[in-house]
């Protein structure tokens, strides 16, 4: 069946691709800049058509835990929000964690911190990378960088939730939520009628009760636990790694970024190159797992790094570890909602990095 | 004394009164003696075995004494985080609204972090049964006062007996709820003697039939005792409970369908 085309938000695309995906529910809260993703639903109302619930929680908090309760039904089922919001369910994600459930979480990240602003910024990778709530666990975290994107990897998401059972954040921005781009979109994919085995779903006589918990009162089975989870999180380092390069073979210097800040840099590349400086991009797809590896072959060939991100700093840590100090290093960015521009880039790599 | 050999006589089929239901699991439970949630379990698990729901039984554990409540009835459990029990039997109900689904919390969990959750799912009228053990006291976590702990009730954190006006007033959840137009059935009850023990199992028969017609949300309060939290003896924690507790919440049905 073909794929078809529209001009849609990235929110708008990240709703209707979860109808397409054949979700099972979707429950949300209200927050600029991702409330179209609600709105968008309740309008289709996907209830009449492939069943899927749509319900407006009266928090985030609540929200995510309705997540759990579906996750843990073997369910296909999403939140979104935007980062105070994604705040609040830090618990919800970390009990989903430890519980091994797969969901999808959308953030549409707005500047912070505190109550911010609701301009796009990706002050975000901490919380969403390192884990964000309590416990040692992570979500695996990918980055779109276009309303394309936006709808492909709720899909993507849900495949890999259910492939490793465990949350899945699709770290988007304001600036990629709200623009419009033209999109195409997936056929209807049918339901899946099938549980797994795992899953709650009323015990019948054929097996044993289904018990969906993070809690063991035993330490030594709690170690054994959280022994298991890092296993599965080096399988995911080890398998799951997504990225794009862009004009890398003969760069001498090498910008990072993801999402908004990766189009940038990619008007910036051409900037630079235009100027005879050989820059290139490379644009983690997966956060977690971060692209350690090829960022590290990389810094064996180029002379100096520059980590673009809509913040203070976060990713860089992570490129600075992958670098391990082969190649100079620095971080770049606007802060509080103010988008990059490809001059900022070029001038910062020119000043911090090429120095002349 | 009885000899062994009278015993082996006594032990036969056609002498059986009573049984354990199949629905409770043979562990262990890991409550403090004289503990009213023994019973509130047994009677719960008794119900899902003589309507025969265990294949369409979803439950919901909270975070407090309960929170393993998963070892003690053989029927799938999802154990939810502190005060999101309703919250997560939400989405269990909207996405498999054939199966039975109830919560089981205590006060802490469902009347001071739950409260938001309690309301919400109340007011949407889902169609569940929340199960409420108030004892007035933080269980599991050693006696600390609860948003049920009546005036004067001394607790770790009200040592000197619960001070109205710097600690706020015991919330009567139960009433909250009952004027909420999304509940069906709220009703308050106790298990601490027999014949209260008949009228809460009738309760949750009720609640289950409500729960099959898709009526909303169905709210049981079970007022129960902690001999370990109140530092009393069984027996003197349930006539405390009589004379305290009662007054202050009444049994009785709250709000009943319009038949």
């Amino acid at each position: 069946m073909e794929k078809e085309l529209r001009l849609m938000k990235g929110n708008e695309a990240v709703a209707e691709a979860a109808i397409r995906a054949g979700a099972d529910g979707y429950f949300g809260y209200p927050i600029t800049p991702q409330s179209e993703i609600l709105e968008y639903l309740m309008e289709a109302n996907p209830s009449q058509t492939t069943g899927m619930v749509v319900l407006q929680a009266e928090s985030e908090v609540a929200a995510i835990n309705m997540v759990y309760g579906g996750a843990a039904c073997g369910k296909k089922v999403m939140t979104s929000s935007s980062s105070p919001g994604i705040s609040l369910k830090q618990e919800g994600i970390s009990y989903i964690a430890g519980a091994e459930l797969p969901c999808l979480i959308v953030n549409v990240v707005r500047g912070g911190p505190g109550l911010g602003t609701i301009q796009p910024a990706q002050s975000d990778y901490f919380q969403s990378v390192k884990g964000g709530g309590h416990g040692d666990y992570h979500m695996i975290v990918l980055a779109p960088a276009s309303v394309q994107e936006m709808a492909d990897f709720v899909d993507l998401s849900f495949e890999l939730a259910f492939k490793y059972r465990n949350p899945v954040m699709m770290l988007s921005d304001g600036a990629i939520g709200q623009m419009m781009e033209k999109v195409y979109l997936s056929p209807q994919k049918e339901r899946v009628k099938v549980f797994p085995e795992w899953a709650t779903t009323g015990k019948p006589p054929t097996r044993a009760r289904n018990i969906i918990t993070s809690l063991d009162l035993d330490s030594d089975g709690m170690e054994q636990h959280n022994r298991d989870l890092q296993a599965k999180y080096q399988v995911i380092r080890e398998k799951e790694v997504r990225l794009e390069e862009f004009q890398t073979s003969d760069a001498e210097y090498l910008l990072v970024a993801y999402g908004t800040s990766a189009r940038v840099c990619q008007k910036a590349v051409q900037l630079l190159r235009a100027q005879g400086i050989k820059a290139g991009l490379l644009r983690p797809i997966t956060l977690f797992p971060f692209p350690t590896k090829r960022i590290s072959e990389l810094a064996s060939k180029v002379k100096g790094i520059l980590s673009v991100e809509m913040s203070a700093g976060q990713m860089v840590e992570d490129v600075l570890l992958a670098v391990n100090g082969k190649v100079p290093v620095k971080h770049f960015g606007r802060l509080g909602g103010i988008v990059t521009t490809p001059e900022e880039v070029v001038d910062n790599l020119k000043s911090e990095i090429i120095k002349g | 004394m009885i000899e062994a050999t009278g015993i082996k006589e006594i032990i036969k089929p056609e002498n059986l009164v009573y049984r354990k239901t199949d629905i409770m699991t043979d562990n262990i439970l890991s409550y403090c003696p004289g503990c009213g949630h023994g019973t509130a379990h047994r009677i719960l698990a008794e119900i899902i075995d003589e309507l025969g729901l265990q294949s369409e039984t979803i439950g919901v554990s909270p975070v407090g004494c309960s929170v393993l409540l998963y070892n003690y009835l053989d029927v799938d459990i999802q154990e939810a985080a502190h005060g999101r029990a309703p919250a997560v039997a939400t989405a269990i109900k909207r996405l498999l609204p054939d199966k039975f689904v109830f919560t089981y919390q205590g006060d802490g969990d469902l009347a001071a972090i739950g409260t938001a959750e309690t309301i919400h799912a109340c007011n949407r009228g889902e169609n569940i049964l929340i199960i409420f053990i108030n004892n007035g006291i933080y269980g599991m976590t050693g006696g600390q006062m609860a948003p049920t702990t009546l005036e004067g009730m001394k607790s770790s954190t009200s040592p000197y007996g619960r001070d109205i006006k710097s600690m706020g007033n015991p919330l009567k959840m139960t009433d909250i709820v009952a004027t909420l137009a999304g509940t069906y059935y709220v009703t308050r009850q106790s298990v601490h003697t027999p014949a209260n023990v008949k009228k809460t199992k009738k309760a949750i028969r009720k609640a289950v039939q409500y729960q099959k017609l898709d009526k909303g949300t169905c709210f049981i309060e079970i007022v129960s005792n902690c001999p370990s939290g109140w530092k009393m003896t069984p027996t003197q924690s349930n006539k405390w409970m009589e004379e305290t507790m009662f007054p202050f919440y009444p049994l009785g049905d709250l709000k009943v369908p319009e038949e």
